[in-house]
């Protein structure tokens, strides 16, 4: 399937993976986890076709650390996994930054906590964007909200990956990987591959010996190493990807990524037909926070923001600090795996509308 | 606006999966935007599967469907689950081959159609799917049937061409019968 | 005319290492390097550094190397090698690196039949962290987590290569001790015998290797050495336990 140009019907699970083979990744290291198993499924169909790896590991630790051992070797590599297997993987991403390793790791969301449940929420964002393992780092932290963005954005999490030597993040849910859409996927690329990285362990025949460690004993050591780190990931906050879709005259702009951006979308143009100026603020980028321009609305005169999520409430904080106290941040979250309605959503813009908002 | 939210609800194996996949498939061939999702889960296997569906002319929204607008259920099961779920004003397909019960809202339209047994008469009840599908676009012609069929070769490759003349008349079916339903 | 008769060989580093006065470490690491060597595999090699004493290996060895998670050096080796199935990769762990925590990883890597070699440094105790009781600490021994002696509520220690033995994809896997010379050479030939059967993609390989820590037994080398060959044997047997090329086939009759 999927094998042509032409706009073609695909599982979003399926739709990450066959992007991830056309931007040259030839090895996979993966675990079954609803609901993101098509994905796993998928490459181990795949791959072969294309001459690549698909390797179903013991558990998600030891594909995260795969992963690591694949991607100090030079070649594109991923894995994948739902929210507890995420957990698990916390581990090999600390490692993987501490030691500036490149590999593309997702996430299809689910309840939580625990086990939770199968259904798609939105629970992880701290998990991946505020960093859920040891150590300060930083990943950039990519969040599709149709099935061509977690195309688009696969392939770009590869570049990223290879232009920072660091692991990144596509945070996606339930929903979207469960969600067959019409996709247009791109020209299949080649893995530039480990004798295009300075770095790469290929066996040190002609040159010095190379070492990956995140282990650096003496603190000025380790400093300095972190010192170097905090620089890259400086300029990392560079890659803010967002999407604003009718800000300019708003009043009030919802803030809402993945999913529920896309129910919010709804929610914003049934306002907009009851004459309310609501527009809508789709972080695409999680880290880094496109935090500039959501204080740039301010400065424009937007006074109200809500924070739509399927969660608690997580990103609602970047969203306060984003604005400062320069403007009213309301929330509304479903959990449990509830997707919430456009309609639910068109309520609660009226109420913070008509000023009944806690 | 055209914005169609279906699902179509059934045991595992009455087909209501592909069914909506051809739906979407052929409401993609129409142009439109269109979007398929399975309820994936636990009961998958052997209890009751569905599928929700969204044809329209604008970005979709939410792609998992509480509420339809439309919604065909292939069993007593899901009749009992989801008659209360469509949106006044709706269409509901009832298969009334295996549906004791008889669906009993009156702000929605009810197309009773024994898509099962019609199937048989067919030559085989794997035709169930379809004449509960034709029966839906009798009632509302969300996409043409030719479509339906055209996606079906696309889905189920194109060595399948011989089962078309039998799935166009299992459609055709169930829109005669969506028909009399309405105006009866 | 001059001709030199020992030396560093060229696979280790011309560091001094971090190891305490008596350790074996040091020989392992060095019969390691003597095979790379002499099968001449140094260039083509990717060593996996596991947590614990021998964290620090990547120092000591003149070869490429990634650092793993404490346990998960199988796994590492085996991303490495799925991508660059020319490499020879080994692992180099211990007792509690490769027993405890990192018991999963290895046993399917075993399984999987990966093309990797790893040796196990079994000294029955966890070294760096300060002399804490392994999954292979004896009976009754006293560490820093069993003040009055190993008792039953912490299990029996266990024999990991007698279990990785069993897995169909292990193609060899054997047990030596380095507490003195005679068994320092056939060390070296078990570990060769393990790269060997790695670069010829017969299946998975490990050498587990019995060692001192006189440190954390608070024992001088010598002494050290004499609980090896004394306490730690008749519980930990030498030998051979699994080597695929010594196997007559299934359905064969010799």
């Amino acid at each position: 399937m999927a094998h042509e140009m032409e706009l073609t019907m695909v599982k979003g699970n399926e739709a990450l993976g066959e992007a991830a083979i056309r931007a040259g990744c030839r090895f996979f290291f993966g675990y079954p986890i609803t609901p993101q198993s098509e994905l796993p499924a998928y490459m181990s169909r795949r791959m072969p076709e294309v001459n690549g790896t698909y390797l179903q590991a013991e558990s998600e630790v030891a594909a995260v650390n795969m992963v690591l051992g694949a991607a100090a070797a030079g070649v594109r590599v991923m894995t994948s996994s739902s929210s507890p297997g995420y957990s698990l993987k916390q581990e090999g991403i600390s490692y993987m930054i501490g030691s500036q390793l490149p590999a593309v790791v997702v996430n299809v969301m689910r309840g939580g906590p625990g086990l939770g449940n199968i259904q798609p929420a939105q629970g992880d964002y701290w998990q991946m964007v505020k960093g859920g393992g040891h150590g300060d780092y930083r990943m950039i932290s990519l969040a599709p909200s149709t099935v061509q963005e977690l195309v688009n954005l696969t392939v770009q999490a590869f570049e990223l990956a290879d232009k920072y030597q660091n692991p990144v993040g596509i945070l996606a849910d339930g929903l979207l990987g469960q969600t067959m859409e019409p996709v247009r996927f791109p020209e299949i690329k080649e893995d530039p591959g480990p004798h295009t990285k300075p770095w790469a362990l290929t066996g040190c025949k002609g040159r010095g010996k190379r070492i990956h460690t995140s282990l650096e004993l003496s603190p000025e050591g380790l400093e300095k190493h972190n010192i170097k780190l905090q620089a890259k990931f400086k300029v990392m906050e560079d890659e803010v990807q967002f999407e604003a879709y009718k800000c300019e005259d708003a009043d009030l702009i919802v803030v809402a990524y993945g999913t529920a951006a896309r129910v919010a979308r709804a929610a914003v143009d049934a306002a907009r037909q009851l004459g309310l100026n609501v527009g809508l603020f789709r972080p695409i980028s999680l880290w880094p926070f496109p935090s500039a321009a959501l204080s740039g609305l301010v400065d424009r005169g937007v006074t109200r923001f809500l924070d739509v999520e399927m969660s608690a409430g997580q990103m609602v904080e970047d969203v306060q600090l984003a604005v400062l106290g320069r403007a009213k941040v309301d929330f509304y979250g479903r959990t449990g795996g509830i997707v919430p309605t456009p309609r639910e959503i068109l309520n609660e813009i009226q109420k913070v509308m008509g000023g009944e908002a806690k | 606006m055209f914005m169609h939210e279906i699902l179509i609800a059934g045991f595992g194996g009455q087909g209501v999966l592909t069914a909506g996949q051809l739906l979407a498939y052929a409401g993609n061939f129409e142009g439109k935007c269109v979007s398929w999702v399975p309820a994936y889960g636990p009961e998958q296997r052997g209890g009751t599967a569905n599928c929700s569906v969204v044809i329209s002319d604008q970005q979709i929204a939410c792609t998992l469907v509480t509420e339809p607008s439309l919604c065909i259920v292939m069993n007593q099961p899901s009749l009992e689950k989801f008659e209360k779920a469509v949106k006044p004003g709706g269409v509901l397909v009832v298969n009334t081959s295996l549906c004791e019960k008889k669906a009993t809202r009156t702000d929605i339209t009810v197309v009773n159609v024994a898509a099962t047994d019609t199937a048989i008469e067919l030559g085989s009840q794997k035709f169930a799917n379809m004449v509960a599908l034709g029966a839906l676009l009798g009632a509302m012609p969300v996409v043409d049937i030719e479509m339906v069929l055209k996606a079906m070769l696309k889905v189920m490759g194109e060595d399948k061409a011989r089962f078309i003349p039998a799935n166009r008349e299992a459609l055709k079916r169930g829109m005669e019968a969506a028909k009399s339903a309405v105006h009866a | 005319m001059s001709k030199q008769i020992a030396g560093k060989p060229e696979s280790m580093s011309p560091v001094v290492t971090h190891y305490c006065p008596g350790c074996s470490h040091g020989v392992v690491h060095r019969l390691v390097a003597e095979v790379l060597d002499e099968l001449g595999l140094r260039e083509q090699t990717v060593g996996v550094a596991s947590v614990g004493c021998s964290v620090l290996a990547y120092n000591y060895f003149e070869t490429d190397f990634v650092q793993a998670p404490h346990g998960r050096a199988p796994a590492v080796a085996t991303g490495v090698k799925r991508a660059n199935p020319n490499a020879c990769v080994f692992t180099y762990q211990g007792d509690g690196d490769m027993a405890a925590i990192g018991t999963s990883e290895v046993i399917h890597a075993a399984v999987r039949g990966e093309k990797i070699t790893c040796i196990m440094y079994n000294n029955s105790i966890y070294g760096m962290t300060g002399g804490q009781m392994s999954p292979t600490t004896l009976m009754g021994a006293v560490t820093a987590t069993t003040p009055y002696g190993r008792g039953p509520e912490a299990g029996m220690p266990y024999r990991m290569a007698e279990i990785l033995a069993t897995t169909p994809g292990a193609a060899y896997v054997a047990r030596t001790h380095v507490a003195d010379v005679g068994n320092i050479v056939k060390t070296k030939r078990a570990i060769k015998k393990a790269f060997e059967l790695q670069m010829k993609g017969v299946g998975f390989t490990m050498v587990e290797v019995l060692g001192n820590c006189p440190t954390n037994w608070g024992l001088t080398p010598s002494e050290s050495n004499k609980y090896v060959t004394g306490e730690m044997l008749p519980y930990f047997p030498l030998g051979e336990l699994k080597d695929v090329t010594k196997e007559v086939p299934a359905g064969v009759h010799a």
